[in-house]
């Protein structure tokens, strides 16, 4: 269920085919299995080398050049670098991808709340509850944003009907700077408390109900579990999630797009590095763009290495 | 593949016979009257609206070639010109599409395109248009349709605010007052004077630029008009409408399109362009709808554009691509397009068709063009300093900054960009 464990059989295999000088002597039979380790993995080395290394590798060499309208890229070292570096749109749109990453990993607490909910025993229509959940995450970005453009809308907003019952007079949502990132924050969270949820309480399944049993014979009420044995055992489905959506957070785009469109006026101060990436990408510039794509890779992974560093703190595997 | 080859070679070869057979038959559709020519060919364009109008226009148009195979590509307006870019560097442009004005250049100045041929003759179009679309003194497109701007008022609102209908010679003040009064007036059930798109320049801000005797692009296209204080006077303009709250602000523009404020009898005045008839005939308000020429500043003015119908340079069957851009500039294609409501037709005198399409007075749109019009501004890269309108613009309007600080500094960053074209 973990990353960790995930990622063990590709480990495993290609150790198969690079074998350490402890190993054994090459046999035949060894010999044979190295093959088809190999033949195992290499419709999927071909896959991630094509469609993610060279796209990566490509993305590099282009961010140091100028591009003409119709191709044609000419090299010209660290100039898109350094326009990035003194634009402030770029600073801003870091701003806003991590305003919106917290705010998705706001949404995991609450969604470890509502698996243990639903993961009661003996709660009636589970598999329900899951599925209303799961359903924005599966639901098509482009309708999901229809549905949600109609309710932040600021004159005819159901949203803002529901505030002017209460005397608020509600701001245009989706295009007023903060309030547009706040509002696709909500609906980013909406989405992504239901794939979490269903990550996490496929951990609950994991948890062996003989530690509920020894800790209610100890004195352990509801609250108690559910800090001292659910929390703790779950962690490594907890770091999972926020894994990924650390990642999903980063890539935000599709969303911010169909909720706001291009021609609102609080974009600039609204996008998120991919938006900005795309802006780049539409007029031409595609250099600039690519450095963009750059500086979203170097910080996806800084961000993951410093996740996985603070892991051992806090994420218990038994 | 062999296929293909052997229907090139018969072409050829037919080609040739024909080029014999012709040149004593006294036709006078000029050099490529070949009426066997088979091929197939790509046509791309980006309004789902106008696809019967095109699906019609290749029916008719293989009346005369029928084994020339048209296959339509349908591309949304927002990535229309990115996909064409990136075919373009791969030299896989479709062979016949279309074109706008402040993409031409683009394509023009890289050598994308093919000159029309001698068969078209200019003087069937505006001359703005044929302008528009020529490029170091060749043509590269033929005009497909032209749009002007005018003023389609909702006479029931007028009417319920109890405000009199705008004459043909209004000017702005009477404009804003009518607006303002109306603004005020029906508050309470949410209507709004006036409320037409401000995130482009052709709606709005184009027209009152030009009214209050300024401009947005100096002649020669080398030069911005954004530092002139004429053109200041136009935004301000716009600016005042949305201040007073005459018109809403470009938050509530953003969060509801300013089509649906109007078809939703929610603003009493949308300032568009021909493009919107189609859509207006199918609102349910279409009986309250009139039209009214664009109100004086200190002169009459519209802005004109146009779409043009363009042949790739690297086109694989150039001959059947330009036969049929030869089609699309005749008569009988224009005429089925005014028939069907899909566009108003570029070629001179045959806008009746179009005009007739409505019950409100369309013919407003074609006096504008031909007494008051001026070109759309463009230069040999507009998207670059487009991109400077969108993202300063709407400071000004919404009142972040003065209107003529934000001018000026437009003026600059777009002085810049046209300095490295």
């Amino acid at each position: 269920m973990t990353t960790a464990t995930s990622s063990a059989p590709a480990g495993a295999a290609t150790s198969v085919a690079a074998p350490g000088p402890r190993r054994r002597r090459w046999t035949p039979t060894r010999r044979k299995e190295a093959l088809w380790a190999v033949v195992f993995v290499v419709p999927l080395l071909f896959g991630v080398i094509v469609f993610y290394i060279w796209p990566i590798v490509r993305n590099a060499y282009f961010s140091l050049t100028t591009w003409g309208p119709f191709g044609g890229a000419t090299f010209s070292g660290l100039n898109n670098y350094e326009a990035m570096l003194a634009d402030p749109s770029f600073w801003r749109s870091i701003v806003n991808t991590l305003i919106y990453v917290g705010m998705l990993l706001l949404g995991i607490p609450i969604a470890v709340v509502f698996a243990s909910l639903i993961n009661r025993p003996g709660l009636k229509f589970a598999s329900v509850y899951r599925t209303a959940f799961f359903l924005p995450y599966v639901a098509m970005p482009a309708a999901v944003a229809m549905v949600w453009r109609i309710i932040f809308n600021g004159d005819f907003g159901v949203l803002n009907y529901a505030l002017s019952l209460v005397g608020i007079h509600g701001p245009s949502w989706l295009s007023t700077e903060w309030f547009a990132l706040i509002a696709v924050g909500l609906v980013g969270m909406w989405i992504s408390v239901g794939f979490n949820l269903i990550i996490l309480s496929a951990g609950m399944k994991s948890i062996p109900p003989e530690m509920y049993e020894a800790s209610a014979l100890d004195g352990a009420g509801r609250s108690r579990q559910f800090f001292s044995v659910t929390v703790p055992l779950l962690s490594p489905s907890i770091f999972f999630v926020s894994v990924m959506t650390v990642i999903t957070g980063f890539q935000l785009f599709d969303l911010l797009y169909a909720l706001m469109g291009t021609h609102n006026p609080a974009i600039n101060e609204t996008q998120s590095m991919v938006y900005l990436f795309f802006a780049h990408q539409q007029t031409g510039d595609n250099g600039y763009a690519a450095a963009v794509g750059v500086a979203i890779l170097v910080l996806v992974g800084l961000f993951t290495i410093l996740q996985f560093r603070m892991q051992r703190r806090w994420v218990n595997y038994v | 593949m062999r296929k293909a080859i052997l229907a090139a070679g018969a072409a050829v070869a037919a080609a040739a016979l024909l080029a014999g057979c012709s040149s004593g038959g006294g036709s006078s559709s000029g050099a490529s009257a070949d009426h066997n020519l088979s091929a197939t060919i790509s046509y791309a364009f980006w309004d789902t609206n106008q696809k019967p109008a095109m699906t019609a226009l290749i029916k008719d148009f293989n009346k005369k070639y029928p084994n020339i195979t048209i296959k339509q590509q349908v591309t949304p307006y927002q990535n229309y010109f990115t996909k064409l870019q990136t075919q373009g560097s791969s030299k896989t442009l479709p062979d016949v599409f279309w074109m706008n004005g402040p993409n031409f250049q683009l394509y023009a100045s890289n050598g994308m395109l093919a000159p029309v041929s001698t068969a078209v003759d200019p003087a069937n179009y505006p001359k703005a248009l044929d302008e528009l679309y020529s490029y170091d003194g060749t043509q590269y497109g033929v005009p497909k349709d032209f749009d002007t701007i005018a003023v389609f008022y909702n006479k029931a609102i007028f009417d319920k605010a109890g405000v009199a209908y705008p004459t043909a010679d209004w000017t702005w003040d009477e404009y804003h007052q009518k607006a303002k009064a109306i603004s005020d007036k029906l508050k309470s059930d949410g209507i709004y004077g006036t409320a037409s798109g401000l995130s482009g320049g052709q709606e709005v801000y184009y027209n009152t630029i030009l009214q209050a005797g300024g401009s947005i692009i100096s002649k020669d296209g080398k030069k911005s008009g954004y530092d002139n204080p004429k053109t200041i006077k136009g935004l301000q303009f716009v600016r005042d409408l949305v201040a007073d709250g005459s018109s809403p602000s470009m938050q509530q523009l953003s969060d509801t399109p300013q089509d649906q404020w109007f078809i939703n009898g929610k603003s009493a005045m949308f300032w568009s362009g021909t493009w919107s008839n189609a859509e207006l005939l199918g609102s349910s308000i279409v009986k309250d709808i009139a039209v009214a020429p664009l109100p004086k500043g200190e002169r009459q003015a519209t802005v004109i554009h146009g779409l043009a119908n363009v042949v790739a340079k690297d086109s694989k069957n150039k001959q059947a691509a330009q036969a049929f851009q030869n089609y699309l500039a005749g008569k009988a294609a224009a005429e089925i397009q005014a028939k069907m409501g899909a566009a108003n037709p570029a070629f001179n005198d045959t806008q009746k068709a179009f005009v007739e399409s409505a019950p409100y007075d369309l013919n407003i749109f074609e006096t504008a063009a031909s007494d008051y019009s001026f070109p759309y501004p463009i230069s040999k890269n507009t998207a670059a300093w487009n991109k400077f309108e969108n993202d300063l613009l709407p400071e000004a309007f919404d009142g972040k900054r003065p209107v003529a600080e934000v001018a000026k500094e437009l003026a600059n960053k777009m002085n810049a960009a046209l300095a490295k074209e």
